[in-house]
């Protein structure tokens, strides 16, 4: 099973890197007018479409980018005159800090919310969550972030504004980044809950005298977040690009705003490789969701069928 | 059973609803009504009011330059507006025929577009439009046209898996032992079915367009020469300490109108299928 698994994860792959390879013929006109200019000297012109290798056919070309690719060789930044694996190796630590701090903060809310909200639903507090998951969905992570920054660190003047020194700086943009991710997961862990809740195997639980706070939380919860392990892997999308999106507000030193610099800078190598690296650790994290998934349960097949 | 029927009822109760169409239709209208609307052109500078607060005259405030915060907003609305329905649009008549012609096809058609929606999935939410617009150039088709390309993948497999669950059914292989086409079974026959499901999740699709589109207007990756919510909000940022007015307009109608578009996707949902109300999703 987990080999045929990770065999479908070959033509994504190949698909990821043949689209991003495209990025640079997608450019309008010559890329090499448009990063160097109109007015550079032909030299120039000459050296750095050979050092892009865009002077040989599309063929040669593709199958060079695909070999640099999986010798992680990423080719070189032009801005930077470094090789782009190197640049993205370097903000990729800061990139996982946020991300993982995040994951926290969004389960941290979403886990008590989505359990209360299962266990006293229809009451006030399910249909609060409700209403709070609807404003956490639909409010922009670029809007949510000034709002804390507004409150926390120029008011209040509890948390820097920006930039990555120290634990305090991490506070703020992983509570804007995980607020979406935690509304979203609260309303499938309470769906989740909610179908299992009123199961045979709990009322024979409850039957033989198990405390109701342990079927909750041991029996059910085992069982009611088994979808959203594996949406939680969809789901890190959001996280992974919302992380672009966040660092930009933050002026936070990871992948995100490596990519919009290149972006600005019309660094078409560096923009190909944030991308590139951001889609496969999105592709990674959704395998290991899947192989958490079939560890948490062993008979999905089975279950599958139903 | 009971705690089924429970999350049909809406969030918040009817009020909810309606208030949720009412900021609605209220910025559709400033949006539609924007030269009217304005108090002042939004080209216009006004140098002595430079990050003036809200007053009479300019009752959101003025920008960097002295122009009209409410006028900024109410025509970037018209770029979230377009944008939406235009990227919704393309998507769901690209959506419908693709997913369409995979599920009744099958076979190698079907193969080959399910690998082609799992590699535009394995870029993580809005980052393959972040690239391609950025690739592309700030503009307002190329926007659109970066929103698209993951746009369809939605309604594709919508279609897909419903044309593939129904090929089969009796009602089906009636039509067409009586001689009906793909079009015509198509059109007649799978797609009615199909309509309540599409307008929901066309509903949703437009509110979470509309997030991205300010996403990446705020990215500065959005149309440079007219106003955006977006870029109107990454300005705002900057004057964060001496003019928060310019951050917190823009983000209360981005937020306004998604939330409002997301709570009337939901209803349209209880209402057209009762049984996903029974599954708690809202969000």
């Amino acid at each position: 099973m987990i080999r045929r698994r990770l065999l479908t994860l070959v033509p994504t792959v190949l698909g990821v890197v043949t689209l991003v390879f495209a990025f640079v013929h997608l450019v309008p006109g010559d890329p090499v007018d448009v990063m160097l200019g109109e007015t550079a000297r032909p030299a120039d012109r000459a050296a750095l479409r050979a050092e892009l290798g865009l002077d040989r056919p599309l063929w040669a070309q593709y199958t060079a980018y695909l070999g640099g690719v999986a010798r992680g060789d990423l080719g070189r930044s032009i801005a930077y005159r470094r090789p782009v694996a190197e640049l993205v190796a370097s903000r990729l630590p800061a990139t996982l800090e946020l991300a993982g701090w995040s994951l926290v903060v969004a389960l941290a809310i979403a886990v008590p919310v989505g359990v209360l909200a299962a266990v006293r639903r229809d009451t006030g507090f399910d249909r609060g969550s409700l209403v709070a998951s609807l404003l956490g969905v639909s409010m922009p992570n670029f809007w949510l972030g000034p709002l804390l920054v507004l409150a926390f660190a120029v008011h209040l003047r509890w948390l820097p504004v920006s930039g990555r020194d120290g634990w305090s700086s991490v506070v703020l943009p992983a509570i804007t980044l995980g607020t979406g991710l935690a509304a979203i997961l609260a309303r499938m862990l309470r769906a989740g809950l909610v179908e299992v809740l009123d199961a045979e195997y709990l009322r024979a639980a409850r039957a033989r005298g198990v405390g109701e706070a342990k079927v909750v939380w041991v029996h059910a919860l085992r069982n009611g977040c088994l979808p959203v392990v594996t949406l939680l892997g969809l789901q890190l999308g959001s996280l992974f690009s919302g992380a672009v999106i966040t660092e930009a507000v933050f002026a936070w030193p990871g992948v995100g705003t490596l990519l919009l610099r290149a972006i600005q800078g019309r660094d078409y190598p560096l923009v190909q490789g944030c991308v590139l690296v951001i889609s496969l650790g999105y592709v990674l994290a959704n395998l290991l969701a899947d192989l958490v998934h079939r560890w948490l349960d062993p008979v999905q097949g089975v279950t599958d069928g139903k | 059973m009971s705690g089924a029927a429970v999350a049909a009822r809406p969030a918040g109760g009817r009020a909810f609803t309606w208030a949720a169409a009412a900021v609605l239709a209220a910025l559709v209208a400033g949006a539609v009504f924007a030269p009217v609307l304005s108090p002042a052109p939004f080209d216009r500078l006004d140098l002595v009011g430079t990050l003036e607060g809200p007053s009479a005259r300019h009752p959101l405030g003025q920008d960097r330059l002295g122009r009209d915060v409410l006028a900024g907003i109410l025509y970037g609305g018209r770029v979230s507006l377009t944008v939406g329905l235009a990227v919704v649009g393309v998507s769901l008549v690209a959506g419908t025929l693709v997913g369409f012609a995979a599920g009744y096809a099958g076979g190698w058609v079907d193969e080959v577009v399910m690998r082609v929606v799992d590699v535009l999935l394995a870029f993580p939410g809005i980052l393959l439009a972040i690239a391609l617009a950025g690739v592309l150039g700030p503009d307002l088709g190329n926007l659109i046209l970066a929103l698209s390309v993951l746009g369809w993948v939605g309604f594709a497999r919508l279609v897909r898996g419903e044309v593939r669950s129904l090929r089969h059914r009796e009602f089906v292989t009636a039509a067409r032992v009586l001689g009906a086409g793909p079009a015509r079974l198509a059109w007649r026959h799978i797609l009615p079915g199909l309509a309540g499901p599409l307008a929901v999740q066309a509903t949703f699709a437009v509110a979470s367009t509309i997030l991205a589109e300010s996403s990446l207007s705020f990215l500065g990756l959005g149309p440079q020469d007219v106003p955006t919510w977006g870029g109107l909000l990454s300005q705002g940022v900057d004057y964060l300490l001496f003019a928060p007015h310019l951050a917190l307009f823009p983000g209360l109608a981005i937020m306004a109108t998604v939330l409002g578009i997301n709570v009337l996707g939901d209803r349209l949902r209880d209402r057209l299928d009762p049984r996903s109300a029974g599954r708690g999703g809202a969000v």
